[in-house]
């Protein structure tokens, strides 16, 4: 959500200012909006989450309440009324691929997420951030011993996490109406990937939200999409009773996670 | 601590709130009824309905602060249940308005006649009978608490994956009563009722009643949690929420009791919607919004979790400053609140308004006597809070 006003207040700064780098308006805009929803991430997890950890039920409502105070923050700001974002004229149009149309911006944003993903998955790799930040998930006390400052790490993570949501937000102004509510509509979904690919997984992440996606496309032609969205809600259920940690869950001998 | 559990669940505390609960639910209707409406101690009929709702409300958060508290089950779906029970007491109401309806058809309801169904479905049968319906707003939250709880219990699902699969089945839920073909009135839900066991629902006499009935189930309820928690099965509980594991190695059936729990807890919010509905007068599917349930987790958060006079008090607290806030100039700055209530409350008051009081004067009670303390109050005492 922050993302999406994030683009639409850049548009609209370009619009009034300068109409011609309106194509350019997504360049600029991606990277503020990181930089916003990141400072947000790193700020609420300095004043509230960090107080939390090792209380995940805790942290579910009080991630809960931080959200309804920032959609109303941002009704109070910009009014409750959608925002228009618009495209860029390289992300607009259609082509046609085998008797379906496909728009651009729809496959931009598909090859934007997964540049997002591989450009996550290098970091998460090959950076000192990364390897710094699996050595705090694998074992605090030892990386904390071994020098690296884990709340660092902590809030860095959380920012880095906040910041991506950021820029989905950005993608998301594209095909979506910017309005307070643009995230709600979103919470389920991520959730119910997060539980279906298991935590800690980027690959799950993945395959669960292609997934999920993909399968609630193909049951609504027969179903119809509300049907669809309620036998995949109930297939999560039931996957669920088998696997209780995701698909990929992570392998350890902990009785308790 | 050898005296039956029914002895043991009337301590001080809980016989004051029972005590309390009565004289509401005596002089509130009665101030409605037998005073004038011009005398200073008058109570409108629209308060009535009002304070009616918030004692359904606070059946719920009983029923969240029985399984969250005792039992460590955060239920983020719990508003489902309440409205299932509501939903089956608003089928009983439709079939109340018979040929009243704007069609007039003397079986079909008004919304089935619009959609030109040519016959009652099967799952209305029966509605026409108060007792069906009663027995249906147990049953159908209970069963379904049952079958997801057997389910969820028995492959070990817990803490957050737990909440988030609640979630999703009122989600599901959500999305199905918003459809017209599931044959309860899709986005519009049941209202517009006329009678109730043959009473007017708008009469304030009829209010008035369901008002007294509402405080008695809370205080049934409230009764019934008691005993519970102050029983074997209650510490049993109690030792699954502090630690699951140990329990299981113990030899205790950790899911039995889960489920146990669970269902009831389920039928109890079903009670609470059925009660809810005549008083509101509608029943729609946003009921089944997952914001509501997460909403009704709060009030038990803020009066204190596993102390059950809490819940029961956070539940009119939250939704008294919601109507109050609501209405007025003060509307958009509800959401603040609320939100700031969630974060605030995890943050500094984890053990919510009557946890910290017991807490103090507990602490205070021990420093002057610490060899009575022994007896009665210990199931009481909010554990720390251990692994979740």
């Amino acid at each position: 959500m922050l993302g999406a006003y994030t683009t639409y207040v850049v548009q609209d700064l370009i619009r009034t200012r300068n109409p011609g780098l309106f194509d350019y308006s997504l360049m600029i805009a991606l990277p503020l909006a990181f930089l916003v929803a990141g400072a947000v991430g790193i700020l609420i997890e300095r004043t509230v989450i960090r107080f939390l950890y090792g209380r995940p039920l805790e942290t579910l409502l009080a991630t809960w309440g931080i959200s309804l105070i920032l959609q109303q923050a941002v009704r109070s700001a910009f009014g409750p009324t959608n925002k228009e974002v618009g495209n860029p004229g390289w992300m607009s149009g259609a082509f046609e691929l085998g008797g379906i149309t496909i728009t651009y911006n729809r496959m931009w944003i598909i090859v934007f997420t997964l540049a997002v993903f591989v450009g996550l998955l290098a970091l998460l790799r090959f950076t000192r951030l990364g390897l710094e930040m699996r050595a705090v998930t694998q074992n605090r006390a030892m990386a904390a011993s071994m020098g690296i400052r884990t709340a660092r790490i902590d809030a860095l993570t959380f920012g880095l996490g906040s910041g991506i949501a950021g820029i989905a937000g950005v993608a998301l102004s594209q095909i979506d109406n910017v309005s307070p509510n643009l995230g709600q509509g979103y919470i389920i979904d991520s959730f119910l990937v997060v539980v279906f690919g298991g935590v800690g997984n980027l690959w799950g992440t993945l395959v669960a939200s292609f997934t999920l996606g993909i399968a609630n496309k193909f049951l609504e032609p027969f179903a119809g999409a509300v049907l669809g969205k309620i036998a995949i809600l109930v297939f999560i259920i039931l996957f669920i009773q088998k696997r209780p940690r995701g698909m990929f869950a992570l392998k350890g001998r902990a009785i308790e996670a | 601590m050898t005296s039956s559990p029914l002895i043991r669940a009337l301590d001080r505390g809980a016989v004051a709130f029972i005590l309390v609960l009565v004289a509401i639910g005596v002089l509130v209707p009665a101030l409605n009824l037998l005073t004038a409406e011009s005398s200073v101690w008058h109570v409108p009929t629209y308060l009535v309905a009002l304070w009616g709702k918030y004692v359904c409300y606070a059946i719920l958060a009983l029923s969240i602060d029985l399984i969250w508290g005792y039992c460590g089950i955060l239920s983020l779906g719990h508003g489902a249940f309440f409205a299932l029970g509501g939903y089956a007491m608003g089928m009983y109401l439709m079939r109340q308005i018979g040929t009243r309806g704007v069609y007039g058809n003397p079986i079909l309801p008004d919304f089935m006649v619009f959609l030109n169904w040519p016959e009652l479905p099967v799952f209305w049968y029966g509605f026409n009978h108060f007792a069906y319906a009663v027995l249906m707003v147990f049953l159908v939250p209970g069963v379904l608490a049952f079958v997801f709880g057997w389910f969820a219990f028995r492959s070990r699902v817990t803490g957050v994956y737990l909440s988030i699969i609640t979630q999703a089945l009122t989600y599901a839920l959500l999305l199905g009563f918003f459809r017209n073909n599931f044959g309860f009135g899709g986005n519009n839900g049941l209202t517009d009722f006329k009678d109730i066991l043959g009473f007017n629902v708008q009469a304030q006499e009829t209010r008035a009643a369901l008002f007294a009935i509402s405080v008695l189930a809370l205080i049934i309820g409230f009764f019934i949690c008691r005993t519970i928690v102050a029983s074997k099965l209650g510490m049993v509980l109690v030792s699954i929420r502090d630690a699951e594991s140990r329990t299981r190695f113990l030899g205790y059936r950790v899911e039995n009791y889960k489920l146990f729990v669970f269902t009831l807890s389920a039928c109890m919010a079903g009670v609470a919607g059925a009660l809810y509905v005549p008083q509101v007068g509608i029943i729609n599917p946003s009921e089944f919004a997952p914001a509501n349930s997460i909403e009704a987790v709060i009030w038990v958060a803020v009066g204190g979790r596993g102390t059950l006079i809490g819940a029961a008090i956070g539940a009119v607290i939250v939704n008294y400053g919601k109507t109050t806030f609501t209405s007025g100039p003060l509307a958009p700055y509800w959401l603040f609140l609320l939100g700031s209530l969630f974060v605030l409350v995890t943050l500094l008051l984890p053990r919510g308004i009557v946890g910290t009081v017991r807490h103090y004067s507990g602490a205070l009670r021990d420093r002057k006597a610490s060899a009575a303390a022994e007896d009665g109050i210990t199931p009481n005492e909010p554990a720390p809070k251990a692994a979740e």
